[in-house]
């Protein structure tokens, strides 16, 4: 992926992230994912049924590779099964640990390429997983 | 100015975050290694000549800094492995053997993590009420403030004299007389005061005080504990062990020894220590009243031209330190920090430990510049200059 098209589909997700919102139905179990580095600190709501994530809102307040992996990660895991989603998680985890990885399981997900050489931005681009990973297993 | 003094300065760097460190000058570094190479003994032990030279360094840098903020004795000067420990050690050690429930102890919302959580754990073990002195519009504290939240169960006023965010000065020494006045107790947390201005502690009639070396040119992992004389040898230790005690034999038989060693258990931060001494040498070579008029009228530039760029809101516009928060309007603080390292230009983003902050004035994150004499104008010019181009910090900042 070039430096241009990574830099799109991130500020895309930053400037317009998908379901930036509050949930507005009853059912979803809620998740804090926080930085202990920086200021990062999101809420995630995810709403699962018969074993598939049927919804992911956010709310709280991060920096632009927070806020856009968020929501990439929502668009990317609407509808997967627990299982699938998990996958998927160690996938995007592989390719920021910079380890072998799916490059077509990620999706747009694959703007994070770079990041393991920016220090503490790998934390921020992994922050919502941390949470969504703890809703996950508990459901497993 | 004395920029030629620093190691790190000839690196291609443009540092700004002095208010989390200071870096170092070539004489602390010498003066360390020369510890490390030359005479690397323990101290307060053995009867050989290295050993020696070093009790004669270390009691040296005592001396030092007595004379540094005008302690009339040595014992006053305790030292401790930063300003964290030294008001854990103030709250624990002192305020925790004294305190009953009810008894209040006040602080404000923008005081540094250091100078809350202490207090909130001893609210939680003896239930004590820790209560807020209301700052005023421009986020200050006032004299009339601090007399309007003086209640008769108030026993501690705790506070930063000059804030970590928002760099504001407290009037110390009004506020000592108004607490002794009321048999209250004074702390002051000097971690952001100490290193950028003269500190007298007689003059200000403070009875306790808490600084950090590394935050004035010093070695990280040292820091200064003062206390009024009669009231440390009241103080409990937080650590007992070896250096400390004169004899033990069983649970009813430890005899401590004399402060300051009472308070210093185990094998204290050599190094660090007559590193801290040299560090104070060469501040007062520069002279403290030159380094807080340089940081001034660095200051008064940086916001001269600051305030120029629209979308660049300033949290603090006045302020008595060289700390300036501020924000660029609609982008994430930590976003422009990353942006700035990328022409290695090193500001802090985040809350900056004050957590409590945000419900005075509003905003939870800020990026912070923090200067110190070696700072110049051409780093402020080209602060300024990558900030005048929104649109590159949008561009550039992921």
């Amino acid at each position: 992926m070039d430096t241009e098209t990574k830099r799109s589909i991130i500020m895309k997700h930053y400037s317009n992230p998908k379901n930036r919102k509050y949930p507005e139905e009853e059912g979803y179990q809620k998740v804090n994912t926080a930085n202990s580095s920086c200021v990062d600190n999101l809420d995630i709501y995810v709403k699962i049924e018969e074993g598939k994530i049927k919804d992911i809102t956010f709310m709280g307040e991060a920096c632009a590779i927070s806020i856009s992996s968020t929501s990439i990660m929502i668009e990317n895991l609407i509808g997967k099964t627990i299982k699938e989603a998990l996958e998927y998680i160690q996938e995007f985890e592989g390719m920021v640990e910079g380890q072998n990885y799916n490059k077509e399981l990620l999706g747009d997900a694959n703007a994070y390429y770079d990041i393991k050489s920016q220090g503490h931005r790998k934390t921020c681009a992994l922050l919502p997983y941390i949470g969504m990973k703890q809703v996950l297993e508990k459901e497993e | 100015m004395n920029l030629e003094d620093f190691p790190m300065l000839k690196k291609d760097i443009i540092y700004l975050d002095n208010g989390a460190t200071t870096l170092k000058p070539q004489c602390v570094i010498d003066k360390m290694r020369d510890y490390y190479e030359n005479y690397s003994a323990n101290a307060h032990r053995g009867d050989y000549d290295i050993s020696y030279k070093v009790d004669q360094e270390y009691e040296n840098a005592r001396e030092l800094v007595r004379k540094f903020i005008n302690a009339k004795y040595k014992e006053e000067i305790i030292f401790t492995s930063g300003a964290t420990q030294s008001l854990n050690m103030i709250a624990f050690g002192f305020f925790g053997k004294f305190l009953e429930a009810g008894d209040e102890v006040l602080i404000t919302q923008s005081e540094h993590a250091s100078n809350v959580i202490p207090w909130f754990i001893l609210e939680k073990k003896l239930g004590i009420v820790v209560r807020y002195i209301p700052l005023d519009d421009d986020h200050y504290v006032t004299i009339e403030n601090v007399r309007d939240a003086i209640t008769p169960r108030t026993k501690v006023i705790s506070l930063a004299c000059i804030t970590n965010v928002l760099g504001d000065e407290r009037p110390i020494k009004e506020i000592c007389e108004l607490a002794h006045q009321n048999n209250i107790f004074v702390v002051m947390d000097a971690a952001q005061s100490v290193p950028h201005r003269k500190t007298d502690v007689e003059e200000l009639d403070v009875d306790f005080l808490a600084f950090s070396g590394h935050k004035m040119c010093g070695p990280t992992g040292v820091g200064v504990l003062y206390g009024k004389k009669e009231l440390l040898e009241e103080m409990d230790p937080q650590n007992y062990g070896g250096g400390m005690n004169e004899s033990f034999d069983n649970a009813n038989e430890i005899y401590l020894k004399e402060l300051p060693t009472r308070l210093e258990a185990g094998t204290p931060n050599i190094a660090g220590v007559i590193g801290l001494g040299e560090a104070i040498q060469y501040l007062e070579s520069i002279g403290m009243e030159r380094i807080s008029e340089y940081e001034k009228n660095l200051r008064k530039y940086a916001i001269d031209k600051l305030i120029e760029i629209p979308y660049i809101d300033i949290l603090n516009l006045e302020s008595d330190s060289g700390i300036i928060s501020f924000n660029v309007d609609g982008v994430f603080s930590q976003d422009v920090a990353y942006y700035l390292n990328k022409y290695n230009l090193c500001v802090r983003a985040g809350n900056h430990c004050a957590k409590n902050l945000k419900k005075e004035v509003g905003v939870s994150n800020s990026l912070r510049v923090s200067l110190y004499f070696y700072n110049t104008e051409s780093d402020i010019d080209a602060l300024v200059e990558l900030l005048k181009n929104k649109e590159k910090i949008m561009e550039e900042m992921i």
